[in-house]
């Protein structure tokens, strides 16, 4: 097994090459990174408040999932496995639809469906997950193979966790990916902990690295929290994917430094040492001093960088704290193309119900049957 | 006696059979040091070391399939599903291994294994964190079904499913781990695996229902009696087997029945009720029996309130079949 993949150290400096990227992206990524980390804080604070109901931060894996999403293009997709709601802002998802979300509020393309954490965004080919650990794995070998027998020039980048690498739909994903050689790439985000399962627990193997072998699909392990080396990472399992060599397996070594959710107390199975352990080695200041050291940043950056970064969001938040009520409607919609009929009599008893209680706004009418 | 939520009951009759019983084995996603995401399995690992109370790999087929074969071979195996609606990547151990390995083995083997999940609405969970999933599993012959709606009765069914001889599924109502509580028998004691509860008698209808569909009821219930409607609440808590006898006993007290469930209404275990009273005690009833249930969607997140039957749309159905 080849060791940890890396392009700057946890200082900052540079150990090996760096990938092909202009000032002005090399900032952008700092941003990105902070965007991220930002967003998080902010979404803690309301779900402190109880203006949010649930938060799943991605305090500690922001290099991870900004730079191997920064190598995408833009006609390739991103399967999203849990966390990669930062990812998706940066590929295009509003801002906007992001709190929106969070607040599962009318503004929300999913009609407030979903529980919190659960982003899509169709523009950037990005599918919410479904909250069912794995299964988007699968999906994402499917839909690359679709795109190899219509011709398609497109990558399909699979994020999951260290958790889901044990579930069903990592074992059929990475097998169908190998036999058909589609133009996938699996990304393994190794945060340390599936809940409160460490990472060590969840297999036998020495690394997950390894579990490529079994499947004929090239692996590697990159420090997740080096920005650079895993967008590079990713670079060239697109490149291979796109030259028709089949899929790659990228395990991003990192670590999830809050709880799993708001509803989480971390402190019951892991010990405070080693999450300061981690914290010495955090991928937003450890780019920073890159990007200082390359004249690109100095000791405000990242402090003036966040001010903007809170401006944008807290613009956000005001605009979503005044949608509108969600529509009855959407209770019995979008379940099948058409609303059936015995759904719109299900809803016409309820609205029966809900009108003498004073429930229904001007909208929410009787279907006709 | 000690007054224990519903979860503290669940908490305290893993311990106490675990306690009388060293084959018995606790497992699952974050049972072990963590407790349980909601902290059923708390202390567990601690009062019975890690060779008892366990974590898993992050795979539900992986803690069936493995229940299965440790049930096989001398332990009584009690795994946990994180929530209920992660149960599905098991449904195939479930459904086709452990539900008919007596009676394809003609009896040879047996499966004497208890899966516990959390199900149910109500706790802004969205599609996958909220489902009732009872009815794919009452449709399986081999399995017990059990749903408990006191804390009384959650320690005292589980220890009776955990010694049980046939795999059972304990569905835990979420919505009510922390909002019930109630005086809870120290030490092992177990309720029958095939009676029904009534909560409440009453003459004029009748109320069928299981685990947090139950306060709903009873506040119904209340709101009924304010206007002079006696009503008879009965909570099944053992889906499968069902204690029949009592059903159509029930029904026929008052010859006026809604059924209540937070699960879809198509196919959905309100049907097996009233098809069981058309067949056998139509001659005494006095108006069509009526469904309270979730809509025949997917389950909502922000209309969770408007999806689940609450008590106004329980009261409208009692009122209904009152005035028929
Ligand atoms: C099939 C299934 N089982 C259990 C869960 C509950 N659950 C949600 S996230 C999670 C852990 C996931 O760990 P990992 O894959 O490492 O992702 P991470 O949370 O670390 O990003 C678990 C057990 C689930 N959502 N789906
Ligand atoms: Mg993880």
């Amino acid at each position: 097994m080849t060791a940890l993949t890396r392009v700057i150290d946890p200082k900052g400096a540079v150990v090996g090459s760096l990938p092909q990227l202009d000032d002005e992206r090399l900032v952008g990524l700092l941003t990105h990174m902070l965007r991220v980390r930002c967003v998080d804080q902010r979404m803690l604070k309301l779900q402190r408040a109880g203006r949010v109901g649930f938060v799943g931060t991605a305090r500690g894996l922001e290099a991870a999932m900004i730079g191997s999403a920064a190598a995408l293009a833009t006609d390739d997709w991103l399967w999203s496995g849990l966390r990669e709601g930062g990812a998706a802002v940066m590929r295009g998802l509003p801002l906007a639809e992001y709190v929106a979300q969070m607040y599962c509020n009318a503004n929300d393309t999913a009609k407030g469906r979903q529980m919190c954490n659960h982003f899509q965004h169709k523009g950037s080919h990005y599918p919410s997950w479904s909250s069912v650990i794995g299964t988007q794995i699968p999906h994402g070998v499917g839909a690359a193979y679709a795109a190899k027998v219509q011709g398609k020039r497109e990558v399909h980048a699979i994020y999951f966790g260290d958790g889901a690498s044990s579930s069903n739909g990592f074992h059929s994903g990475m097998n169908f990916a190998g036999v058909w050689k589609a133009p996938c790439v699996f990304v393994l985000v190794d945060n340390g902990w599936a809940i409160s399962v460490s990472s060590r627990e969840q297999t036998a193997a020495e690394s997950y690295a390894d579990k490529g072998l079994a499947y004929g699909i090239p692996a590697r392990e990159v420090d997740g929290n080096d920005v650079l080396a895993s967008y590079a990472a990713m670079q060239s399992a697109r490149e291979r994917a796109l030259a028709g060599e089949g899929p790659s397996l990228i395990v991003l070594k990192t670590y999830r430094m809050l709880g799993h959710s708001s509803s989480d107390d971390p402190s019951k199975y892991r010990s405070e040492a080693e999450v300061a352990a981690w914290e010495a080695l955090d991928p937003i200041e450890r780019f920073a001093a890159f990007l200082t050291e390359r004249g690109l940043a100095d000791a405000g950056t990242v402090e003036r960088l966040e001010a903007q970064l809170f401006a944008e969001i807290d613009a956000v938040v005001h605009e979503q704290e005044a949608a509108p009520p969600m529509a009855l409607k959407t209770l019995v919609e979008d379940v099948y193309a058409d609303v059936p009929r015995h759904l719109r009599r299900q809803y016409n008893e309820f609205l029966r119900v809900a009108e003498v209680h004073g429930d229904a706004q001007p909208g929410d009418g009787a279907f006709p049957l | 006696m000690a007054n224990l939520t519903l979860v503290q009951a669940v908490n305290d009759g893993l311990a106490t059979v675990m306690r009388d019983d060293p084959s018995v084995i606790v497992f699952g996603e974050d049972v072990g040091p963590k407790g349980g995401v909601f902290l059923a399995t708390e202390n567990l690992t601690k009062e019975f070391g890690e060779q008892r109370c366990f974590d898993t790999p992050l795979s539900e087929d992986g803690i069936i399939g493995t229940a299965i074969g440790m049930a096989m071979n001398g332990l009584r195996p009690v795994a946990e599903i994180q929530f209920q609606d992660f149960i599905f990547p098991a449904f195939d151990q479930i459904v086709s291994e452990a539900a008919k390995l007596r009676y394809r083995s003609g009896g040879q083997y047996t499966a004497p294994m208890v899966i516990r999940t959390p199900y149910g609405g109500g706790i802004r969970g969205g599609l996958y964190h909220s489902q009732s999933g009872e009815a794919y599993f009452c449709h399986t012959p081999g399995l017990k079904v059990v749903i408990p709606s006191t804390p009384h009765d959650a320690k005292g069914l589980l220890i009776a499913a955990i010694q049980d001889p046939d795999p059972v599924l304990f569905m835990e109502p979420k919505a009510l781990y922390r909002s019930v509580k109630g005086e809870v028998p120290e030490g092992l004691y177990t309720v029958d695996l095939s009676t029904l509860r009534t909560v409440q008698a009453g003459d004029d209808v009748t109320v069928f229902c299981y685990g947090a569909m139950v306060p709903v009821a009873m506040k119904a219930a209340a709101k009924a009696a304010e206007q002079g409607i006696g009503v008879h609440v009965v909570d099944l808590r053992t889906l499968l087997p069902l204690d029949e006898e009592g059903v159509l006993e029930a029904a026929k007290r008052t010859g006026r029945v809604v059924v209540v469930h937070e699960a879809p209404r198509f196919c959905g275990y309100g049907s097996e009720i009233s098809a069981l009273i058309a067949e056998n005690v139509i001659e005494y009833m006095e108006a069509p029996v009526k469904r309270v249930t979730g809509f025949d969607t997917p389950f909502p997140n922000t209309l969770e309130h408007h999806y689940m039957p609450d008590e106004r749309r329980v009261l409208d159905a009692i009122e209904q079949v009152h005035s028929f």
